[in-house]
């Protein structure tokens, strides 16, 4: 438990705090969450789950009607695998085309347990892999499941036409990724997510055609609709012109992404945000571990206050980057002002700092450890170019293979950088520094990905369920196909089979009058502030707050703090916003407001989720917790749940519940990337 | 190094597909040159939103030249000046103080303007749907090493599965015609063996439909490829041809 006397004068001034010594201080309500996990070994959970869940028959399947939100590996492919069913499926997305959803900037690869290296992979060491990296924060049934139909997905994009790298014999080709010991992650060049996006839009398509899956862009979810307790459609906004338009389903599926972009400045594509979430938490969806959010390590740094985003530089790079600051703070020094440059330092002043404290794993250790370890090195003063960032060096690959090979591995990554740094990262290191990248965090869904709300799925990186408090590289598109291609069909039966009485709702209903309702009240509020400051301004200030006190390092104090700042930014937002145009029409701006509103709300949760949580585990790292050699230091004994929160109302504290983590497959032991 | 210079923007501005647009001339100053060009314009549109004028509305989200999102007619050319990027990777050390830049949206009757330099592109995804996928169901596909396939089949494939959908090459092109999207993805599955069996299908189905919504002839003069942001090849062009001819004298 953290001492609370630390900030007792914060308290007084903060009632946010108030709210959250309450929390702790009161008896919590344990243990009331049913994840609906199946009996037996976790390796034949899921075989006995299929076994004996519900099916839905043919002719009832064209009688109930699903919507699925979002058009990314997850949205798509879920979208898809439910029209080849045969339900009908309603899919929506906020571009002008599912195929533009952020799955598709994914760079390095996808990870299956096939083991076509021959180097001891299995769905056993990808599941163990996965619930180590995640620290022991992640449900071990889920996460064997992933590791289960991770080779199916593998099957099912090549036969998509996926063009994924192969041998001079014809066979698929593997790399490896942060937090393994085997190669296991096939690729499709730098351009993974693209690919494996483009197979799901193509099987989207075929749907589409065939008039199973009616597709509807430039969309945006402003609110769900419940009916007597179950989700049953959906309040949207026409982004071309502005009109609120009603859907109504049996069910609906949430495939929204992460909420990255509470952060500002990062990896994740303007239009991301973290809407949905909040949505669905307003009608009684839970929020779990918010706190887990991944910051990548390696990105290319802030250039300026301009700036409206980060480009990662793909975890690939590390297979055969080497990461190195200057041993000597004089040389560091020398190199931030410009007098040296990275290529005057000698091998043996440069600190392979990873290599040094990671021995096992080097460069390739998981990246809440390497992004730290990069923070570490630039607060203790070593940093290079602002101060901010640490070289990738590939000297030593071109010396290894040549720089043919190198131009073949990561032609196209070499040049992004040179497009956006103007430095040739083949004669001189490339700059990289962290950069928020992921959320682990998300909507609490149960094994069937059903939220705490009936008949409201969530699937892919707005759930929460299967990275814990970090992802490895390359297990994202995994999770996303593995969600809606082989899961969730299966699942969301075992909840429609008591619907095919149930006839197609009406959008009349007094439930969607009601909803439709509170969306032009909200829009109409944001439009009459009438104030000086654009969205962007405000998120800016949004990003600062988080980036500095709820980012890679948190404590006691900067936690109490940022939700101090938060509350200042929040009243200038309802105080000082300023939205030009109209509401009833196409307007950037009021969408960028609305998504801001909605991040505030995340941000404050993320802020309460770190705050409640008094130990470091992966990506969590709350400075008071750690060991004599900085590392994260859990403490299972009080914190080995995942935190749901529940909301009470806008200005009220919200509930917590826990979910117990079991490890019955695996022994919970320390993190060692060392040895 | 970074520094910063002053441009001139002639940026077209229309409210509606069916109002007349014009140009709109707007000055900037302290444009860092480490900016990216949609960086620039979110700063010219923070300036218009502090003086209550509606911003530029245009089409982005990536930044990093995946999504294909952004489109716009830089100075005569889709995507900019630069070979083989997108707009929102061209940076603003590309251009000099006191330069003038004209934007426009593509200009394609299949592409309308929905409003300033944003257009409608359903027409590409009209086109995929036609056919543009390997037909078969979630769950029945054999182990991915069960069909090997020559890694330089499979890269020729990776280069024209590498499309990203923007439009650039109808816009480059006179005639707007959207023959390399289309041959992009045809050759991607006329090489890969799980496209084979519906291989004439495919052609037939996708150049139907390209032709039925109004894009233009392909009359060979290769600015859509000079023009492509990915760098897909004109081989693709003549692929395609090969196989709707090749398809045409099956029936």
């Amino acid at each position: 438990m953290a001492d609370l006397k630390q900030v007792e004068g914060m308290i007084d001034s903060t009632p946010i705090m108030k709210d959250y010594a309450d929390i702790e201080s009161s008896k919590l309500p344990e243990y009331q969450i049913d994840s609906k996990i199946p009996e037996g070994p976790v390796a034949e959970k899921w075989t006995n789950y299929k076994a004996h869940q519900k099916l839905v028959n043919p002719a009832n399947k064209r009688n109930l009607d699903i919507i699925v939100v979002g058009t990314g590996l997850a949205g798509a492919s879920a979208a898809s695998t439910l029209g080849e069913l045969g339900f009908n499926v309603w899919n929506f997305c906020i571009q002008d085309s599912p195929r533009r959803a952020h799955s598709i900037a994914a760079q390095g690869g996808i990870n299956a347990a096939k083991d076509y290296q021959n180097d001891g992979d299995s769905v056993y060491r990808l599941f163990y892999d996965t619930v180590k990296g995640g620290d022991f924060r992640s449900r071990e049934a889920n996460v064997y499941r992933l590791a289960e139909v991770s080779n199916n997905i593998i099957d099912q994009c090549v036969q998509q036409g996926v063009p994924f790298a192969r041998e001079y014999g014809g066979l698929l080709a593997n790399r490896s990724f942060g937090g393994a010991q085997v190669s296991r992650t096939f690729y499709a060049k730098g351009q993974t997510g693209q690919q494996l996006l483009l197979g799901a839009y193509a099987s989207l398509n075929r749907q589409i055609q065939k008039g199973q899956v009616r597709s509807f862009n430039r969309r945006e979810m402003l609110d769900l609709v419940i009916i007597d307790g179950r989700a049953r459609g959906i309040i949207v906004r026409n982004l071309v012109t502005g009109e609120i338009e009603r859907y109504a389903a049996h069910a609906v599926v949430l495939a929204t992404g992460g909420y990255g972009r509470t952060f500002f400045l990062s990896t994740n594509a303007m239009g991301c945000n973290g809407s949905a979430a909040i949505q669905a938490f307003r009608k009684g969806a839970y929020l779990s571990n918010l706190a887990f959010t991944q910051i990548h390590p390696t990105c290319i740094p802030v250039h300026g206050e301009d700036q409206s985003k980060l480009t990662l530089m793909s975890e690939s790079l590390r297979n055969d980057g080497r990461i190195w600051v200057p041993k000597k703070k004089e040389d560091a020094e020398a190199i931030r002002a410009g007098k040296k440059k990275p290529t005057d330092i000698p091998d043996e002043d440069r600190d392979f700092y990873l290599e040094r404290r990671y021995p096992a794993f080097g460069n390739l250790c998981p990246r809440d450890i390497a992004s730290r370890a990069a923070k570490e090195r630039c607060d203790a003063g070593y940093g290079v170019g602002t101060g901010n960032a640490v070289y990738l060096d590939f000297k030593y690959a071109i010396q290894r293979l040549g720089a043919d090979v190198v131009r073949d591995r990561y032609g196209n990554l070499f040049d992004m950088y040179q497009m956006i740094s103007d430095d040739n990262p083949y004669e001189t290191p490339m700059m990289i520094f962290p950069a928020s990248h992921y959320t682990m965090g998300g909507i609490w869904v149960d094994y069937e990905l059903q939220t705490s709300i009936k008949g409201l799925f969530a699937i892919g990186e707005c759930n929460f369920s299967d990275h814990g408090a970090n992802r490895l590289g390359a297990s994202a598109l995994m999770q996303g196909l593995a969600d809606g291609y082989f899961v969730l069909p299966y699942t969301m039966q075992n909840y429609l089979s008591d619907q095919i009485k149930v006839p197609h709702f009406s959008t009349d209903a007094p439930e969607f009058d009601k909803a439709e309702k509170d969306v032009r009240a909200r829009i109409e509020k944001l439009m009459n502030i009438k104030g000086t400051k654009s969205p962007d301004e405000i998120h800016k200030r949004l990003g600062h707050v988080m980036w500095n006190l709820v980012g890679m390092g948190r404590t006691l104090q900067s936690l109490v703090k940022a939700l101090a700042e938060l509350e200042e930014v929040r009243k200038e937002f309802y105080s000082d916003l300023r939205i030009v145009g109209k509401a009833d029409d196409l307007n950037t701006e009021l969408e960028k407001a609305l998504r801001l509103e909605d991040f505030l709300v995340m941000a404050k949760m993320m802020a309460i989720d770190a705050l409640h949580r008094n130990e470091s585990c992966g990506a969590h790292f709350r400075e008071e917790y750690q060991t004599a050699d900085g590392e994260a230091a859990r403490d299972d004994e009080h914190y080995m749940y995942v935190s749901c929160w529940k909301y009470t109302g806008d200005n009220e504290k919200p509930v917590l519940l826990k979910e117990p983590l079991k490890y019955e497959a695996i022994k919970v032991q320390t993190r060692n990337y060392k040895s | 190094m970074e520094t910063t210079i002053s441009v001139k923007l002639k940026i077209w501005r229309q409210r509606s597909p069916k109002e007349k647009g014009q140009f709109v001339e707007y000055e900037l100053d302290n444009v860092s040159t480490g900016s990216s060009f949609l960086e620039m314009l979110d700063m010219l549109n923070q300036k218009l939103v502090e003086k209550g004028e509606e911003p530029v509305v245009f089409d982005n989200d990536c930044r990093e030249g995946i999504c294909g999102m952004c489109s716009l007619y830089i100075n005569g050319h889709p995507h900019g000046p630069v070979q083989g990027i997108t707009t929102c990777q061209l940076h603003m050390r590309k251009f000099k103080n006191g330069d003038v830049i004209t934007i426009e949206p593509w200009r394609s009757a299949a592409f309308p303007v929905i409003r300033d330099l944003m257009v409608n592109r359903n027409a590409f995804d009209q086109i995929q749907q036609a056919g543009g996928y390997v037909s078969f169901n979630c769950g029945g596909a054999p182990d991915a090493n069960a069909t090997p396939i020559s890694k330089e089949v499979a890269d020729v494939a990776m280069d024209s599965a590498t499309c990203i959908g923007c439009g650039a090459c109808v816009a480059a092109c006179k005639n707007g015609s959207a023959m390399l999207f289309v041959s992009a993805k045809v050759s991607q599955f006329a090489l890969l063996p799980q496209g084979q069996v519906e291989r004439a299908r495919r052609a037939r189905a996708m150049v139907k439909k390209m032709d039925e919504l109004g894009f233009g002839n392909c009359t060979n003069t290769g600015a859509c490829a000079a023009e492509c942001p990915k760098n897909i090849p004109l081989s693709n062009i003549a692929r395609l041809n090969r196989e709707f001819i090749k398809a045409k004298c099956a029936d």
